[in-house]
């Protein structure tokens, strides 16, 4: 079964990117892709840019709506995404607690819908 | 009010598992004697608040229990044999309410809990429940599975219990190591740590501790014939010894060769020696002593001030030759490579199949170890990547990040 994890970053996360802590902080990460590409789980993924730079569209009334930033104003916001193939929910949460994310946002782990 | 409502807490704290043992050995309905006692608990918020907390606060919390149970077995008219089960009982239970103590049954509710006819993934979560009243969601949040799937499990697993009639009794002895063996496993399971102290630490369970060492003892002090309840006791007490030694100040995670032993808990090694001691007095060697054992020779540094391989690496051989896991093997492999050299340690990591261990983040944790102190890079930082980004704890990510260079 395929499992998107979506990786919900704080403001702290953004930052650390490009911050003194960056080093770090891509290390952990490269580490975490390397890990999962090892398994034989990983399908694909992306990081996204900052939430500042998002661009949100709704149509009402057959008008388009454009709103500058993300959907949602939420403490924690999406910072990227990854497909993994597994056999079960448990063995997805278990990738989703070490995501280096998962220690400081939050990782919302949920089934791909197959058409 | 605030008084009461302490001594309702402290009552419920204390009482929890001998009353829903003493009420479902009886009832064979887990779930019926939990919804009493909620039930009790609310109605003494209310009674004691009026009328002053009881002098005997268990014996009112079980008497109110069992008229609920006796009442919902009444209403329901379905279950008119348990009706008949449960007045029998009402006189035991009188003479129980107006003695000091009444029977602890909670060692029946431990083998009900990892009985082989309920889903062993449900054991630990049953038994914390049971035993402990803790609530579905703070199970939930230290097994990583939401709590409404966790709530149902627990729920099925009740309704299994009363369905199936399974008995609540200690099992005779033929059965009893084999049964024994699922109760320690999953007291074992709550307690979570895998294979402690190489690089990795399994924290999730880590809020569970406290819970696994009280069942274990009273395992222990309840079956002294039994030497595996005593070395499932020593073996966390060790571990638990040497919590407070494994974060530094600023939480940088130190790894057990470079912890300050002066942190160590005196007192709980000292009942890990007895405990095991004691055990092996029966002549009855198994897993759970074995590695009890190994934690023995660790704990030895606190006096000597080195770490005596050799004993350490017999004794992995002896674990392995008991129970063959993953982490028996690599611990081995990690043992070998200090008392022998890192080749004979990297031979035997060698010897495990990669497939196993795609995912198990204490082989690659070694094995960048003694790739590194064998000079083998690059082969080393690819295992450090791949040890790294299998951690759960960030503590010991950065740990190994800096390991890394």
């Amino acid at each position: 079964m395929q499992y998107m994890m979506l990786i919900c970053e704080t403001e702290d996360d953004f930052k650390a990117r490009t911050n003194e802590k960056k080093e770090m902080f891509w290390a952990a990460w490269r580490a975490y892709h390397e890990a999962m590409v090892g398994a034989g789980v990983y399908i694909t993924g992306s990081a996204l840019q900052a939430p500042s730079t998002g661009t949100t569209v709704r149509l009402k009334g057959g008008k388009r709506l454009v709103q500058d930033g993300p959907f949602a104003d939420t403490k924690e916001q999406l910072g990227g995404f990854i497909i993994l193939e597994l056999p079960s929910l448990d063995a997805a949460l278990d990738w989703a607690a070490r995501c280096p994310a998962a220690a400081t946002g939050a990782v919302e782990v949920r089934p791909v819908l197959a058409m | 009010m605030e008084e009461v409502h302490r001594a309702v807490e402290a009552a419920a704290r204390e009482s929890y598992g001998r009353l829903i043992a003493y009420l479902a050995a009886r009832s064979r309905d887990v779930a019926g004697a939990e919804d009493a006692l909620s039930a009790a608990l609310l109605a003494a918020l209310e009674t004691w608040s009026r009328d002053g907390v009881p002098q005997k606060p268990e014996a009112w919390l079980l008497t109110t229990a069992r008229r609920r149970l006796i009442d919902r077995a009444r209403h329901e008219r379905t279950r008119a044999e348990s009706v008949l089960t449960l007045q029998l009982i009402t006189d035991e239970a009188y003479e129980a309410t107006t003695a000091d103590k009444f029977p602890d049954e909670r060692l029946k509710l431990l083998f009900v809990c990892a009985h082989p006819a309920i889903d062993p993934g449900v054991h630990t979560p049953l038994m914390l429940q049971c035993v402990f009243g803790l609530d579905a969601a703070r199970i939930a949040r230290a097994f990583l599975i939401s709590p409404t799937t966790m709530g149902q499990r627990l729920v099925r697993a009740k309704t299994k219990i009363r369905d199936a009639g399974i008995a609540f009794e200690v099992p005779r002895d033929h059965e009893l190591p084999q049964r024994l063996a699922a109760v320690l496993e999953a007291i074992y399971a709550a307690y979570g740590s895998g294979w402690e102290d190489s690089a990795g630490v399994d924290s999730r369970r880590g809020d569970l501790t406290e819970e696994a060492i009280w069942l274990a003892r009273m395992l222990a002090q309840k079956l002294p014939a039994e030497p595996e309840a005593g070395g499932l006791l020593a073996l966390m007490l060790y571990c638990e010894a040497r919590r407070p030694a494994r974060r530094a100040r600023d939480g940088r995670y130190v790894p057990l060769s470079e912890q300050d032993v002066g942190c160590w808990s005196r007192p709980m090694i000292e009942e890990a020696e007895q405990t095991l001691v004691a055990a092996a007095k029966l002549a009855r060697p198994g897993r759970f002593q074995t590695e009890a054992a190994i934690q023995s020779v660790h704990a030895e540094r606190a006096h000597s001030g080195r770490t005596d391989w050799l004993a350490i690496t017999s004794l992995y051989e002896g674990l392995v030759q008991l129970a063959p896991s993953l982490g028996a093997r690599i611990g081995r492999a990690a043992a070998v490579a200090e008392a022998y050299g890192p080749e004979q340690g990297l031979a035997l990591l060698n010897e495990i199949e990669t497939t196993a261990v795609a995912a198990y983040q204490t082989y690659w944790a070694v094995l960048a170890h003694l790739l590194r102190k064998l000079r083998r890079e690059p082969e080393a930082t690819q295992a450090y990547n791949r040890a790294i980004g299998l951690s759960e704890d960030s503590a010991v990510r950065q740990f190994l990040l800096k390991q890394r260079g």
